[in-house]
């Protein structure tokens, strides 16, 4: 398999053929951040905080890192006061949702965030998609989804497969960076029919 | 019907379809698109039909439903031929005399006639009315000639001619050449060279390609593709077809938005004839290429009209966009190389192959060649769809075509684009028409909507209006778009309801940089760009809505009162009558006064006091005059003695 | 809606997966809704799972998992009936049903819903009611043309 030969922060990078930018910059250790981005799931470009500078064909664009292959003499630059400026709106859009967030508490350190910029939303889900995507590729079970569109798109259980599935799997919890999939799984317990046996213990 | 099978038969059909019409029988055309059906136009052709079988005139007069004319604002529209006489505004009951007087005695009737509105002259023949005159209808002109469920009519005027002349004399090579040649650039938006993007699918290694049909015209105040799809279907099979011969595809698709039941019904039936009679399936032509269309209907998304979202509704799924970052002519439908076009760029294919590249290159301007369709709708005097040659100004296609702005109101700027594009106000308007010199100015090609706005129109509220539009059709699932959207939306709500603040403007250019450089698809990249042309042409109003709290075009409903001023008010009752929220108080000889309390902002009162008193006003920005009291109210007529 | 009828649907588009939304649209145009056994049995029937179902199902606008009236208002709200007052329009037909867009009354008599461009543009403020045209529309003009629909 050929070398592809480019360029990350100064840095002179080898990767391999069908490698994303993403993988690249992380097998020479730079690190750039992602929400939306798992290793055991395919690339998903939803999150756009993994955002970078690519220089290609004497033209500058920015691009999401996750899912753009690399190139030959790419020219990449994961810093600079575009992507700062982008990645910091970002944050702030995102923790209108979820201000308590770990994950995004630790960025917005970094990135100079102000979690107060927009007024809070009521739902916090950040739609990084980790557990519908978990579901479908790894679980293959289907018991979540998305349903409808733009801003009011949300995640959803299905109850019956909910019931049947998530109480001895719940692999997807450690997922959501903010517990907002817990408390779509708490509200579509209480909705189950009073037949299923109650499973609240604690 | 038997199936042709040769170039040679098409045209011993051909002429045996021509032998049997006589060019001097009369024939009376008539509008059936969308539009003129929505004004009655069925009711006119059954009493047309009626009429000619009451005075037995079967054998003479044949009547024909066409597609769209264009002059929508005037339908239902009738063309006589071979005459060429237009008469427009036909209801049933003038029907009679239209048989009795034009068709029988030869005489025009002129109250149905075209009255040019600056010589105040008739005029019979439409080619002679300035709403046509000016324009080139070299896709369009079609329209009006045939019926679209009759592929012997799209044969009569040389239908299927290109195809015939590609299977039977060119290589796929020679068709690519020809449309690189002509420098044909999309016309769904992208503007993108068709050439380039069909190079790109023929080279690419895999061997199962596609060919797309993108109707899916999402821009509102767009209705071209509809008027094209359900008017001349067959032009954009023979287009398609073509295409697919160049690339080397034999399944083609096209995606039309189920809100366009006629153009999915006729297209349906242009597919049947079509394979009936040998253009598509097998062996088309006896010439060994085979190639298959099917129809997918949309669903309701806007989004599906970008084409990586349009692809992944093809497969049965949400319509998410997918990265560009591998072109879909090389990574497409089902990962394989797929040729998307607009509906328009596909009927300009067989002009380009029957009458060659150097007779379409020498229309339009240097980078934008051939013509375009828009709609001119909005506040405009003629509305309707034109087709001009690129390079036209737009000032001459909204006064020469247009007619100018109705009711005697000033032209204050012209949408194109859709919610990708931007406005173009009266300093640009000596623009000419085409991809870059729009893109230059703030604005874009688009689909070709042109929505023209005047005195009356606020350009917070439209960009208000186009964001709101975007935050529904957004798929949501990026973040710059999903919730860069829902933020810009609650800031302008707020500005045009009075509330918003210093700050807002910059918020909202930070919110759109965001959007343009990270967003995953064109829809999010380009939906900032109204907010952002409005910005750059009308910033003043911004800053009376926010500073002021005013609307300078008096329209936004929080910001604006109507108040009758008593000096003018002549208590005639008409406002009050018609108020639908009785907020309107008064009587015989006195003075009216509204209820603010009350008050809807519908505007009635406003549209209902006469002209000649004007005595409604409608205020922003300031505080509404107190009432006159009670007792000052009466109004005392001067005595006729005096 | 009999099962038998969904599977003739389904077979009537060769039982593909691709053709999912072509269903749906089928489904809806001869039940005006889309019920939670409907979804079901075209997700058995095809072997699809039910999330991408309800996921297209709630995505696009043409379906509605509820029941829709006797009567469907559309009214539209493209930019040049925009800019010519379909906002008032709409308001007062709000004002008189008594129900939003996506909304359907108690009564089941009317649906409301806003497109977003029907073609007719030169008869803008234009409003659809079970598929008439109503070109022109001004808010004083709604309440006669909704009086006429039972």
């Amino acid at each position: 398999m050929s070398q592809i030969l480019l360029q990350i922060d100064g840095k002179e990078v080898g990767a391999r053929e069908g490698m994303t930018i993403l993988e690249a910059a992380q097998s020479v250790g730079i690190s750039i951040p992602t929400l939306c981005h798992h290793e055991k799931l395919e690339p998903y470009g939803a999150c756009r905080i993994c955002t970078v500078e690519v220089e290609v064909r004497g033209r500058t664009n920015l691009v999401a890192s996750c899912i753009y292959p690399v190139e030959k003499s790419l020219v990449v630059r994961t810093r600079s006061e575009k992507v700062d400026r982008i990645r910091k709106m970002i944050l702030e859009l995102l923790l209108a949702h979820a201000p308590d967030a770990f994950e995004l508490q630790d960025l917005a350190r970094e990135y100079g965030a102000d979690k107060n910029r927009f007024d809070k939303e009521a739902s916090f889900c950040i739609h990084c998609g980790l557990c519908v995507r978990y579901c479908v590729e790894v679980r293959k079970k289907n018991a979540v989804g998305f349903v409808d569109r733009g801003t009011r798109r949300e995640i959803s259980f299905i109850p019956e497969i909910a019931a049947k599935e998530c109480w001895n799997c719940k692999e997807c919890f450690s997922l959501c960076p903010t517990s907002a999939l817990q408390a779509a799984f708490v509200l579509t317990e209480a909705l189950i029919s009073p037949s299923s046996e109650p499973k609240s213990e604690e | 019907m038997s199936q042709i099978n040769s170039p040679a038969e098409l045209e011993e059909f051909r002429q045996s379809i021509l032998s049997k019409r006589d060019p001097d029988k009369h024939c009376i055309t008539l509008c059936s698109g969308s539009a003129c059906h929505a004004s009655g136009s069925a009711e006119v052709i059954a009493s047309i039909e009626e009429e000619i079988k009451k005075q037995g005139l079967g054998a003479e007069v044949d009547v024909r439903r066409t597609g769209c004319h264009g002059f929508c604002e005037r339908g239902p529209i009738i063309v006589i031929h071979p005459e060429e006489i237009c008469y427009f505004q036909i209801e049933p009951k003038d029907v009679p005399e239209i048989i009795s007087q034009t068709i029988k005695e030869k005489k025009l009737i002129e109250r149905l006639l075209y009255t040019d509105p600056g010589t105040n002259k008739k005029i019979i023949h439409e080619s002679e009315i300035p709403f046509y005159k000016y324009q080139k209808r070299l896709v369009f002109g079609s329209n009006g000639s045939i019926d679209p469920k009759s592929i012997e009519d799209y044969l009569a005027i040389g239908g299927y001619a290109a195809l015939a002349k590609v299977l039977s004399g060119m290589t796929s090579e020679q068709v690519l050449d020809e449309v690189k040649k002509s420098k044909l650039r999309g016309r769904g938006g992208g503007g993108f060279p068709a050439g380039s993007k069909w190079e790109g699918s023929r080279n690419a290694p895999e061997k199962i390609k596609y060919v797309i049909v993108n109707a899916d015209e999402g821009d509102p105040g767009a209705y071209m593709d509809r008027a094209l799809l359900e008017g001349n279907p067959h032009s954009i099979l023979e287009g398609l077809t073509i295409g697919a011969y160049a690339i080397g595809s034999h399944e083609g698709y096209i995606y039309v938005r189920q809100e366009y039941p006629l153009a999915v019904e006729n297209v349906h039936i242009a597919i049947k004839k079509a394979e009936e009679y040998g253009f598509l399936g097998k062996n088309i032509l006896g010439s060994g290429f085979d190639f298959i269309v099917k129809v997918h209907r949309g669903a309701g998304a806007f989004v599906c009209g970008e084409s990586t979202a349009l692809m992944t509704a093809l497969e049965g799924r949400a319509g998410e966009p997918r990265p560009k970052y591998i072109r879909s002519n090389i990574k497409g439908l089902w990962d394989r190389p797929s040729v998307l076009n607009n509906v328009e760029t596909w009927a300009n294919v067989p002009l380009i192959i029957n009458k060659g590249a150097d007779w379409f290159t020498q229309f339009g301007t240097e980078g934008s060649k051939g013509t375009k369709i828009f709609s001119l709708v909005g506040k405009i005097t003629n509305t309707g769809l034109v087709e001009v040659p690129m390079g036209m100004p737009l000032r001459d296609i909204i006064y020469k075509i247009g007619g100018g702005i109705p009711g005697g109101k000033k032209f204050k700027a012209v949408q194109t684009g859709g919610p990708s594009g931007g406005c173009v106000p009266e300093e640009l308007l000596d623009l000419q028409v085409g991809f870059d010199e729009l893109t230059m100015a703030g604005s874009m090609m688009g689909s070709g909507g042109m929505i023209v706005m005047d005195e009356d129109t606020c350009m917070v509220d439209v960009s208000r209006y186009f964001i709101h539009f975007l935050t529904d059709e957004s798929c949501g699932k990026c973040v710059p778009c999903r919730e860069g959207l829902r933020q810009m939306l609650r800031i302008l709500t707020n500005i045009t309801e009075g509330k918003g603040k210093e700050g807002d403007i910059e918020l909202l250019e930070e919110l759109s940089e965001t959007a343009r450089e990270a967003a995953l698809c064109a829809l999010g990249k380009s939906a900032p760009n109204p907010f952002l042309s409005t910005l750059r042409y009308f910033r003043d109003e911004y800053e009376a809505h926010i500073r002021e709290k005013r609307c300078p075009a008096l329209s936004c409903k929080e910001l604006i009162a109507f108040h009758i001023d008593p000096a003018k008010c002549q208590a005639c009752m008409m406002c009050l009558k018609k108020c639908p929220a009785e907020a309107i108080v008064g009587g015989k000889n006195k003075i009216h006064v509204i209820d603010q309390e009350k008050c809807t902002k519908c505007g009635t009162c406003f549209e209902a006091c006469p002209p000649r008193f004007g005595a409604v006003k409608k205020i922003s920005g300031e505080p509404v005059p107190s009432p006159v009291p009670e007792e000052e109210r009466i109004i005392i007529r001067k005595s006729k003695e005096k | 809606m009999d099962n038998d009828k969904i599977d003739q649907i389904v077979d009537n588009h060769g039982c593909e997966a691709s053709s999912l939304i072509q269903i749906l649209l089928d489904i809806q145009s001869e039940n005006h809704w889309l019920s939670k056994e409907a979804l079901e049995k075209v997700s058995k029937s095809l072997q699809v799972p039910l999330t991408r179902i309800r996921h297209i199902a709630t995505f696009y606008k043409a379906f509605s998992l509820v029941p829709k009236g006797r009567h469907e208002i559309h009214i539209c709200v493209g930019t040049a009936c925009h800019v010519r007052g379909a906002t008032r329009v709409l308001d007062t037909v709000q004002d008189l049903t008594g129900i939003r867009p996506g909304e359907t009354d108690l009564d089941l008599k009317f649906s409301l819903e806003t497109v977003n461009c029907l073609g007719c543009c030169a008869l803008g403020p234009v409003m659809e009611v079970d598929g008439k045209t109503h070109g022109k529309m001004a808010p004083s003009k709604a309440a006669g043309v909704l009086r006429n629909y039972e």
